[in-house]
């Protein structure tokens, strides 16, 4: 049971990061670089994630995606079932709850790299789609590690967005965090120990991680 | 016919932009102003790099901007040096120097490879290395290259020398001076350095808060009374001359200028080829007559006055044609007002201007 909580946790956070990644860069990109006055209100919108409590963030999440609102209905009609208490209502969770961890160092890397590049590129036949893969992206790279390593960590550490809208069902949600909890009510501090302990190494070592690659990859480009 | 037609006009910060120039299929054309008088901003709009919403551009008989058109920059067969080098830092020197060349086609066509622009640049042994590991010259030369290589049809420079020291643009001028030779297109050259355009320029756009002030051939506009670079203290004239022959004991190169036989220091140039001197205007003197027995002066040909006009309270800045009919390469000489008064000197005399230096800058 332990383990099959460890398994789903990571299947959970790969498949996050993934969707993190294929979402969050294009959109980290459009705030970087768009000029339109309303982006900002689409930047806090995103960022709302980091200040929210997760039980409210899951509790309209919960809402959003029941099968009283269209948007769950739409879901729904998607997938075969609603998304609250399944797998895939956890996914959709942890991506709008991760988003912000992504977006923000992505658009910094993006917003350090500046016109000039770009420029270049442009005065060099590349279109600006080539220019977006060739030249933005590899020069990005730093902020898209940072945030791909931010992503998943924090999707491994959620719990309160994880209890409103995936309750507690071994193998379907029942992920790290909340075995730990449920060790802990059931007096089983072994148990909780080693998930808990596990939790902290493996905190260490992405941040510990995310410090030296950032280093290493800055240097590589100066 | 022109290979560049082109005319922007727009708002520019304080003040409103409204240039319109032409340049030759061949040669260098610079935009020369002060900082702030647009000239950067008339090479992006060139480039696409910025749009004036009342601009038309045509280049090589392509309309690249009009009131109905914008080629994007990515479709515009240019060859753009920015001010700071603006390598790929990603990619190494080989792949910044290929970066244009993948994207503008296969096909021979009249392209430098990257063995002959990495050996005209003088950069064929930093080609592995990562642009972080060249010094600002360097950098410079590879983003000249990797220009060349994307197979353009026009080369615009923006100031690509103001970011270096002294030494390293000495160093790298005689490249540019090369380029100058060997490219058969036009090249668009801004800059604040009069010096590098009477090394480089063959035409003139002289721009002053974002209009033309001047245009034409380079000896002309430096010549031109009507305008304040001659009366500048470092102003010089810019003739072309032919090498004639070269005296091997003395070390003499003799050259024609409109007729009149110089002899200048070094062996210029092959016999018949046309380079470019530069004649400071401090550095010639009037006489009435050609009396130069104890004199140093090797060179003082007989020229025609065709204007003079006061340089600040005491000097004056006479403009002078060589030849006695007045008719040919234009001389600047920057004398006193008491030697003008004294000599009774007036327009239309002719007078033997005393060269005391000729320098050569470049071939023309």
């Amino acid at each position: 049971m332990m383990a099959e909580a460890i398994f789903l946790t990571l299947k959970l956070a790969l498949l996050t990061t993934v969707l993190l990644l294929l979402l969050g860069t294009p959109l980290a990109w459009w705030l970087a670089r768009s000029r339109a006055f309303w982006k900002e209100i689409v930047g806090a919108v995103v960022a709302l994630p980091l200040v929210l409590p997760p039980t409210v963030l899951g509790f309209y999440l919960l809402l959003l995606l029941g099968p009283q609102s269209p948007v769950g209905r739409f879901a729904a009609a998607i997938f075969g079932h609603t998304l609250p208490f399944t797998f895939a209502g956890l996914v959709v969770a942890s991506v709008i709850y991760s988003m912000p961890f992504v977006v923000q160092p992505v658009r910094n890397a993006f917003e350090a790299i500046g016109e000039r590049p770009l420029e270049a590129a442009a005065t060099l036949r590349a279109s600006p789609l080539d220019a977006f893969f060739t030249v933005a992206l590899p020069l990005a790279r730093p902020g898209l590690v940072t945030g791909a390593v931010l992503g998943f960590a924090h999707t491994v550490g959620e719990f309160g967005v994880v209890l409103m809208i995936g309750g507690n069902i071994p193998g379907e949600t029942k992920v790290l965090s909340v075995a730990i909890y449920d060790y802990v009510e059931t007096l089983q501090w072994d148990k909780a120990h080693i998930l808990a302990g596990g939790m902290v190494a493996f905190a260490f070592i992405v941040i510990l991680v995310t410090t030296v690659t950032d280093r290493r990859l800055r240097h590589r480009l100066t | 016919m022109n290979a560049i037609d082109a005319r922007f006009k727009g708002r520019l910060g304080s003040f409103e932009l409204d240039v319109a120039f032409s340049a030759p299929e061949r040669g260098v054309t610079a935009l020369f102003g002060p900082s702030g008088c647009g000239k950067t901003t008339v090479l992006r709009c060139i480039a696409g790099l910025e749009r004036m919403a009342g601009g038309s551009l045509v280049v090589n008989g392509r309309v690249w901007q009009s009131a109905s058109t914008f080629v994007a920059s990515h479709k515009r067969p240019i060859g753009y040096v920015f001010q700071e080098a603006n390598l790929f830092p990603h990619l190494s020197v080989r792949a910044n120097m290929l970066y244009g060349r993948r994207r503008s086609g296969g096909g021979p066509g009249g392209a430098v490879d990257l063995d002959e622009a990495a050996d005209l640049l003088g950069i064929a042994h930093l080609l592995d290395r990562s642009p972080a590991r060249l010094s600002g010259g360097e950098r410079q030369r590879v983003a000249i290259g990797r220009a060349l290589m994307s197979k353009p049809e026009i080369l615009l420079m923006d100031e690509p020398l103001s970011a270096l020291d002294r030494l390293t643009k000495n160093d790298i001028l005689p490249y540019l001076e090369r380029l100058h030779d060997e490219l058969a297109m036009p090249i668009v050259y801004v800059s604040h350095d009069i010096a590098e355009v009477e090394r480089l320029a063959d035409q003139l756009v002289l721009l002053e808060a974002g209009r033309v002030r001047a245009s034409g051939s380079v000896g002309a506009v430096l010549a031109d009374p009507a305008l304040p670079l001659s009366r500048q203290p470092e102003a010089s004239a810019i003739v072309s001359a032919r090498v004639e022959a070269f005296d091997p004991e003395f070390g003499l190169s003799t050259v024609m200028v409109s007729g009149a036989e110089f002899l200048v220091p070094g062996q210029v140039g092959d016999i018949g080829a046309v380079c470019r001197m530069r004649i400071a205007a401090s550095d010639v003197a009037l006489a009435r007559s050609r009396s130069l027995a104890g004199s140093s002066i090797l060179n003082a040909p007989i020229t025609r006055i065709v204007a003079a006009e006061p340089a600040g309270p005491y000097q004056m800045v006479v403009y002078l044609r060589i030849g006695p009919s007045g008719r040919g390469a234009p001389l600047l000489a920057r004398i006193s007002l008491r030697s003008w008064r004294t000599l009774g000197l007036a327009v239309g005399d002719t007078v033997h201007a005393l060269i005391k230096g000729v320098a050569l800058a470049g071939p023309a």
